[in-house]
């Protein structure tokens, strides 16, 4: 492919108010490309969901427009259904099926023919290891498999684009880990991926370009790296001590390199440039302003920095 | 660059026309269904039968054999097991709705959102909502042909019926998409702690007054109780399969009956389907 990407999900001041003029997304405008994996990243209640909600015919518009792989979503929702698969957060597996037959009605709903889903249903079962639990019950499976197995249904039908809303969300390490190889596995394969997520370490580590989203809006969006770089510092000190916080940051704005400092969620962040013999220096100028510290410790700019600065809160909010 | 398409021409973005692709999601979910039927299939059967072949046990088998008289001044002992079999008929197909649409919907939408794939097949919503009424029509008529039998076989005394096929033949496919249909409303509007409310404000006044255990003619000597049990829906089912199988005895003039069954059809499709979309879409 030449040129210029194209865009397979574009939003036009897509808006949504809800009941009691609660706005949870305010005039979104977003290009995902193909092939690309986009990552919605931002606190319990930015509007992520909702967004995807828009984008997956669930959540009606206030206002605005949601196009996917070229199709109005709400002009033609039935036919937008045919270019997206959906994981979202909670887990919707057929219960009265079988985990096999969960992907078999799936490609039946989406115009296989009994042998072709047959077929798909047998080749996702192997590739998303899942083959040993094909005649299980869904309610037997762990949270990791049943989470597996939403994947593998929601692409059986090869959309063009796939929307997972929270993928990690509540899954063991491992199983994170291993959502992030399928992921990785079908980025390759040229998918179109939009996630949302709270964890930064998802951010970072899965999307091509991440959209940091609050109050329904999108404050920055860029490469992960870029977003990190926006920080300006080399090095994050983080501090908890005794006493007025709020006095020890001003304290330590006068500290060498420091390009800002700020209390958040009852810890002082201060960013530095340059990393060498960081600790020392500010263990000595808070104790030198009379402060005790009680806790250290030191980190490259993240996601969640840049979100701070943005916002002046934390994710976990 | 990306073209939106207005008047999607599906095919060139190598789309089934949407048409097409929802008569085919819509016979595919019917298959689910029909699936997981074949899989419960004992539970079907058992949810199925109890309540009638204990009632039917209960009035026509056991109270002529202790001397308990029942079927009134108006008829014989005899006379009431044919009477009733109609309505026992007409509750089988009110509570199919029920356990076949309105409690695994509570469920769904409370607890287990499970119907979410269904949801996203290619077919609009309301195409969903009224697979379900289909599908549970369709196990309504099951449920029927499975009762039937035990209210002709297990009286002490022989059951008269005398079969009006063409009134059988769409009075019963009426009442079953009734049945479905009232079923679809109540499981989009209920929660899942309103159930048992449910049962005792909505579901057992509706079987006790639905003109099921007597003819609705008979409630002359209360006038007051005949007019009001017109609202009930279940009262133009049990009429209506009495005109059927029974029509020795008195039943509602055939105009109104299927009027009125029509008429309930269309309003609790349409409130089944509009309380669907409404908890499927935000």
């Amino acid at each position: 492919m030449t040129g210029e990407p194209t865009a397979v999900i574009r939003t036009e001041a897509l808006t949504k108010v809800y009941p009691g003029d609660i706005l949870a997304v305010d005039a979104l405008d977003l290009e995902v490309n193909e092939g690309e994996i986009f990552g919605l990243l931002g606190p319990n209640g930015a509007g992520k969901t909702t967004t995807v909600g828009m984008l997956t015919t669930r959540v009606i518009p206030t206002r605005g427009k949601a196009i996917v792989g070229g199709i109005d979503v709400w002009a033609h929702p039935s036919l937008a259904k045919q270019v997206i698969g959906v994981v979202s957060q909670t887990n919707t597996l057929d219960r009265g099926l079988t985990v096999r037959e969960n992907l078999f009605f799936h490609g039946l709903y989406f115009g296989m023919s009994s042998s072709e889903a047959q077929k798909a249903a047998d080749e996702a079962l192997e590739r998303f290891r899942l083959a040993d639990r094909a005649s299980a019950d869904t309610n037997a499976l762990s949270g990791g498999m049943a989470q597996r197995l939403m994947v593998a249904r929601s692409i059986l039908h090869r959309p063009r684009i796939l929307f997972l809303d929270e993928p990690s969300a509540g899954l063991d390490p491992q199983s994170r880990l291993a959502l992030w190889e399928i992921l990785g596995e079908l980025h390759e394969a040229g998918e179109t991926i939009l996630l949302t997520t709270h964890y930064m370490e998802e951010a970072d580590r899965l999307c091509d370009r991440v959209a940091i989203m609050d109050r329904g809006r999108i404050l920055a969006l860029d490469t992960p790296a870029e977003l990190k770089r926006t920080v300006g510092a080399d090095t994050i000190v983080k501090i908890s001590a005794e006493g007025d916080l709020d006095a020890l940051a001003i304290h330590l704005e006068g500290l060498d390199g420091a390009m800002r400092v700020q209390v958040v969620d009852s810890v002082v962040r201060v960013h530095l440039r340059g990393s060498q013999g960081v600790l020392p220096r500010v263990v000595a100028r808070a104790e030198a302003g009379g402060f005790t510290v009680t806790d250290l410790s030191v980190t490259e700019p993240t996601l969640e920095a840049v979100f701070i600065n943005l916002t002046g809160k934390d994710l976990r909010e | 660059m990306s073209t939106v398409v207005d008047t999607p021409d599906v095919t060139l973005a190598g789309l089934r026309p949407p048409t097409r692709a929802a008569v085919t999601a819509f016979g595919a979910l019917l298959r689910r269904d029909l699936a997981v039927l074949r899989k419960s299939l004992p539970v079907f059967i058992m949810r199925t039968v109890m309540q009638p072949a204990l009632f039917v046990f209960v009035f026509t088998y056991v109270f002529p054999k202790i001397g308990q008289g029942v079927g009134g001044p108006g008829g014989s002992e005899a006379a009431f097991a044919t009477l009733i079999v109609p309505g026992v008929v007409a509750i089988a197909c009110i509570f199919q709705g029920v356990q076949a649409v309105a409690l695994p919907l509570v469920q769904e939408f409370g607890y287990t959102r499970e119907i979410e794939d269904r949801v996203m097949a290619p077919l609009p919503v309301w195409g969903v909502a009224v697979q379900k009424i289909v599908s549970a029509a369709l196990q309504g008529l099951l449920a029927a042909a499975i009762v039937f039998p035990l209210a002709a076989i297990i009286p002490t005394t022989s059951v008269h019926l005398d079969v009006h096929w063409p009134v059988l033949l769409t009075v019963a496919p009426l009442a079953t998409l009734l049945g479905a249909a009232f079923g679809l409303t109540m499981g989009t509007r209920v929660q899942p702690h309103q159930v048992p409310l449910m049962f005792s404000v909505v579901i057992i006044p509706i079987t006790f007054l639905g003109a099921t255990y007597y003819p609705w003619a008979r409630l002359s000597p209360i006038p007051w109780l005949k007019v009001v049990v017109l609202v009930n829906p279940l009262v133009y089912m049990s009429e209506g399969l009495r005109a059927a199988l029974t029509p020795q005895f008195p039943h509602m003039n055939l105009v109104a009956i299927y009027g009125a069954l029509i008429a309930y059809t269309g309003l609790l499709t349409w409130a089944g389907i509009n309380g669907f979309q409404r908890r499927v879409l935000t």
